[in-house]
């Protein structure tokens, strides 16, 4: 009988079930984002109507994957990875933005995953959260009013200017408190027992 | 490393012999160990049934057996899982040499890995390196063993039922070749066509690869009779060993009945004894509360094409039911064939498709007449549904706040919240997550909090899944007092003895019929 | 979320080919279309797009079955832009905030155009491409690593088991007294908490998920594969068509005078 050779794994290299739950994380954020955005269409038809670049108060949703990915799974790469994913989830069930949200997704993770890294992943707080969601907002911004399949490029430059400091706050307080609010729930629950941040409820705020 | 038996018949598995000295296993963050000091010893080919309460640690063995279990960070935290003793597969580590062990566990839906029935059974296979071919000559002979042969291979999993979930996963660990196959609970949420269907698939397939067993399960009766030998484990402590009886079938049921019975387990012919229900003596006892006429059931809202609305297709139609006070109701039928889609539809959560539900003025009370256009206020003190999952109804962080919860909504009735904490044992755990609770008491949790805005009309759904024997009279004892306090409560159950001890009427669902995919 | 787009039974043409062809089709497609906002190259792309249709197996009622938010959105996006892009030529509105010039609804309707042009391919992707060949081929010929490509596919699985709990957890709520009706406010408050529950159950399937494909030997090295993910002609055909689709659409739009790179065009 053949046997599969099991690595002792380190606290940095993922396992199977962080893999996993890190997938779903990112794929349970795309229904609740969907569920979502079927009443948030009552707000952001005004917005669209009145102005725009207001839209960009709500994108904090699609970004909670890179967040919350990266506070439970605590390994490097996981806000790039959640957010990589959810972005192919949506792709598959047939996305507006076509195969650009793949980018989009890539870099929003991307701006996450950067804030987590200069705390060398030893950071997980509340400040960290905020400033993790504020990044990916920011890089959502840029994405989307500089890149050239962005969907706002042909803006005039206030405008743009006006779009990326509404994605930033976005980030900060949808993807960046509410991840990290939902986490210490998590943990409360018993769910997170197997990943570092079971004890996510206890940790201190600040430091 | 690859086995010489990769292109021989399922016949030349070699049966795996288990080894515990003293094994021990804490899970992280636990304080208490799951399984504490444990000697066993499984011989090849041996078939054995493991039983023991709830919390026994009957999961963590399995998953240690299967090599699983403690895949944990090795950072060196404080309060990580630890390890004692030894338990052993063949002689070595199970962590080190998996697919020795094949591992079905509870949940059909996620013992499936792929959306290909092929693929999902070949996926074990392909883990272990076996060549391409070899493969597909696994894959087809595993689902003839299990009686999946009929399916094509693009067939997709998720148009299964239970029960050929269940087979499904049983193939899929068939394809591995495994010495040592284990069944956590594996026939927990079928109907009994479905126990009987993947009790025999593994009959068939252990008589033909004589591979060593090792089975959970609460009901005895189903597996009695395809074991030799029973173990029973008690909850990790410090001072006993955690092996609390062994031996032939016969034997333990006949040695330890009462033991067992008095710990929960469900020994065969055996059914715990409940409060008898008191006669209609109650002024309203029997009053009309809720009727459906000829009523349409189905979980999809209508679809949407473009401008156009489609109806969803009904799981069920026809269907017509009395709701009378102080009577009980019970919804049965085989899976799938709607009965929780209905009660959910009777409990005025899901829209009819066609027909109505319509509550009399003894229950409405001035709110009209159709259940599903009331406000969340009303609806819960009219009908409580209590939902098959109760971690699903959850809605605060602490059991008290859950329990106070309704009645604070309705603003009214807190009195009513200590005697059901009381009465339903919950006490202790005022202060306790509700999601850190055991299945029992997260159950009992659930049933208290609808109840404590006090409903005239309860509906549960499958109140009596995976409980051991002692919550079960519990709470059929419980609902039989209700019942007798002039509620009426509608149950949707696979459980013939529940819906004896209730009493009341029976309304039989048919099969749905399939539709093609 | 339930409108993922079957596969099963569809026999077009394009089904047989490799799934990374026709990724690296669209992304060219993608790519080439995003870097000029003009309504040529964006006609011409989709033009050809519906003639693909039938070797994708799609058909206009299927589309529009499928697709009518990606329209909606296409429009909006117009809409947005042509109020808000610098303006130029003769003002057509003027409402303090909004302005709409003759330049500037130009660009908005070349922008609505391009979204289409952009959105469609990834339709017409998914609908002829399997997710499980997709992650065959990213493991087999992309060579991403296996266990993060199948993680992934096994965890995609449970999206419609999610979908449909957080409909059981919606009702589970009211059940409770939980309002998913009433105030904008009270309406968050509730979304907020069912996500939650929705949260909670996707880590312990994902949890038990993660056991199940543990226990079936899956998370070490090497492994082998059922299937094995090949390239045949019809790929070369693919990539050949997607960079005929994106050079006509250049060429077309470059000799209309009407190419507009993004960067540089206002
Ligand atoms: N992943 C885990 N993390 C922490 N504790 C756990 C974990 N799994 C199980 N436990 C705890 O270990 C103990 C034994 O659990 P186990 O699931 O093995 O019991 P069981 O005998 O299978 O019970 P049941 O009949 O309810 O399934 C329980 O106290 C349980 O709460
Ligand atoms: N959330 C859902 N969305 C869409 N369809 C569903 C949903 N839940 C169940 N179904 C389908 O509706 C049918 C009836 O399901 P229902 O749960 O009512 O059956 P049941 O009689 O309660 O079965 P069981 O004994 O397995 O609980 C099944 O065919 C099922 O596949
Ligand atoms: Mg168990
Ligand atoms: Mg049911």
């Amino acid at each position: 009988m053949s046997t599969a050779a099991i690595k002792k794994t380190t606290s940095k290299s993922w396992r199977v079930v962080d893999i996993v739950v890190a997938a779903l994380i990112a794929i349970a954020g795309g229904v609740i984002f969907w569920a979502w955005s079927q009443g948030a269409a009552a707000v952001s038809g005004p917005m669209n109507a009145v102005y725009p670049p207001l839209t960009g108060l709500i994108a904090g949703g699609w970004m909670i994957p890179a967040v919350l990915g990266m506070l439970i799974i605590r390994k490097p790469g996981a806000a790039l990875f959640c957010e990589t994913v959810a972005a192919t989830g949506e792709l598959l069930m047939g996305s507006q933005y076509g195969a650009s949200v793949l980018f989009s997704g890539f870099v929003q993770g991307l701006g996450a995953e950067i804030i987590f890294a200069i705390f060398v992943y030893k950071k997980f707080n509340l400040p960290v959260a905020l400033l993790a969601g504020a990044a990916a907002g920011l890089f959502c911004g840029l994405n989307d009013s500089f890149a050239p399949w962005g969907w706002n490029i042909a803006y005039a430059g206030g405008d743009k200017l006006a779009y990326i400091i509404f994605t930033a706050i976005s980030g900060a307080i949808i993807a960046g408190a509410l991840s990290w609010i939902a986490t210490r729930g998590l943990a409360r629950t018993g769910v997170l027992s197997s990943f570092a941040s079971r004890k996510a409820a206890t940790e201190p705020v600040f430091s | 490393m690859q086995a010489p038996n990769h292109h021989g018949a399922a016949g030349a598995v070699r049966p795996a012999a288990v080894t515990a000295r003293g094994w021990g296993w804490r899970h992280a963050g636990r304080a208490k160990p799951a399984v504490h000091a444990l000697d066993l010893d499984i011989l090849p080919g041996e078939r054995v049934l493991l039983l023991g309460p709830s919390g026994a640690g009957k999961s963590t063995l399995l998953h240690a057996l299967a090599g699983v279990l403690g895949d944990v960070n090795d950072d060196g935290e404080a309060g990580d899982s630890d390890e004692s003793g030894s338990l052993l597969v063949d002689g070595g580590s199970p962590r080190g040499q998996r697919g020795r062990a094949g591992l079905m566990q509870q949940d059909p839906e996620t013992q499936v890995v792929l959306s290909r029935v092929g693929d999902d059974v070949a996926f074990g296979a392909e883990n272990l390196a076996v060549p391409r071919d070899a493969i597909w000559t696994r894959v087809h002979e595993a689902l003839a063993d299990v009686g999946l042969s009929h399916l094509p291979l693009d067939h997709p999993t998720s148009a299964l039922s239970g029960g050929q979930k269940q087979r499904l996963a049983l193939a899929g660990i068939l394809a591995m070749r495994p010495g040592l196959i284990l069944l956590d609970e594996p026939t927990a949420n079928l109907d009994p066509a479905g126990v009987l269907e993947v009790r025999d698939a593994v009959a068939r397939c252990l008589d033909k690869t004589g591979a060593t067993l090792v089975v959970v399960e609460h009901r005895v009766s189903v597996w009695k009779d395809l074991v030799d030998r029973i173990v029973v484990l008690q909850p990790g402590s410090a001072a006993d060993p955690a092996v609390l009886l062994d031996g032939p079938p016969d034997r333990v049921l006949d040695e330890a009945r009462t033991m067992l019975a008095a710990a929960g387990v469900w020994v065969p012919g055996y059914v715990p004894a409940t409060r008898p229900r008191a006669g209609d003596a109650r002024p309203g006892a029997g009053d009309l509360l809720l009727a459906a006429e000829k009523t349409a059931v189905s979980r999809e809202r209508p679809r949407r094409s473009g401008f156009r609305k489609i109806p969803p297709v009904p799981v069920q139609e026809d269907i017509t039911a009395q709701v009378r006070a102080g009577q009980a109701l019970a919804i049965t039928g085989p899976n799938g064939a709607g009965k929780s889609t209905f009660a959910l539809t009777l409990a005025g959560l899901l829209e009819p498709v066609t027909g109505k539900i319509s509550a009399t003025t003894n229950l409405s009370r001035g709110a009209g007449i159709d259940p599903f256009r009331w406000k969340a206020e009303q609806l819960i003190e009219r009908i409580g549904t209590v939902f098959q999952e109760p971690e699903h109804q959850f809605v605060t962080g602490r059991v008290r706040d859950e329990l106070l919860f309704g009645p604070r909504h309705l603003g009214h009735g807190e009195d009513r919240v200590d005697e059901l904490l009381e009465r339903l044992r919950l006490t202790p755990l005022v202060d306790a997550n509700p999601y850190t609770l055991s299945g029992g008491e997260k159950r009992r949790l659930s049933v208290a909090t609808v109840l404590a805005a006090s409903p005239q009309v309860l509906v549960l759904d499958e109140p009596t899944f995976g409980q051991d024997a002692n919550t079960w009279a519990e709470l059929a004892s419980f609902l039989s007092e209700l019942l007798d306090s002039g509620t009426a409560v509608v149950s949707v159950t696979h459980d013939a003895e529940f819906t004896a001890a209730l009493g009341g009427t029976e309304l039989k669902l048919a099969a749905a019929e399939k539709v093609a995919l | 979320m339930r409108q993922e787009l079957h596969v099963r039974g569809n026999n077009a043409l394009l089904t047989r080919a490799n799934p990374l062809s026709k990724l690296a089709a669209v992304v060219l497609i993608t790519v080439v279309l995003a870097l000029s906002i003009d309504w040529v190259s964006a006609t011409v792309a989709l033009a050809f797009e519906v003639l693909l249709f039938p070797l994708a197996g799609l058909t206009l009622t299927l589309l529009w079955q499928r697709g009518w938010p990606l329209i909606l959105a296409a429009a909006v996006g117009g809409w947005s832009t042509s109020i808000l892009a610098p303006d130029s030529g003769r003002t057509l509105i003027d409402v303090g905030i909004w302005t709409m010039s003759q330049g500037s609804l130009e660009t908005g309707l070349g922008f609505m155009l391009r979204g289409l042009a952009i959105a469609l391919p990834a339709v017409l992707l998914m609908s002829c491409t399997d997710p499980t060949d997709l992650a065959d081929a990213l493991a087999q010929k992309a060579r991403l690593p296996h266990r993060f490509v199948l993680g992934t596919l096994a965890a995609m699985r449970l999206v419609g088991l999610l979908a449909e709990e957080w409909q059981t957890i919606g009702m589970a709520r009211r059940a409770r007294g939980v309002g998913s009706r009433g105030s904008v406010l009270q309406r968050v408050k509730a979304t907020l908490g069912q996500s939650f529950g929705l949260l909670v159950q996707a880590i312990r399937r994902a949890s038990r998920l993660a056991v199940t494909m543990e226990a079936r030997g899956f998370g070490g090295g090497t492994r082998t594969w059922a299937r094995a993910s090949t390239y045949s002609v019809l790929d070369a055909w693919v990539l050949a068509g997607g960079l005929l689709m994106a050079g006509l659409a250049v060429v077309a739009a470059v000799s209309a005078g009407t190419w507009n790179m993004v960067w540089l065009g206002g």
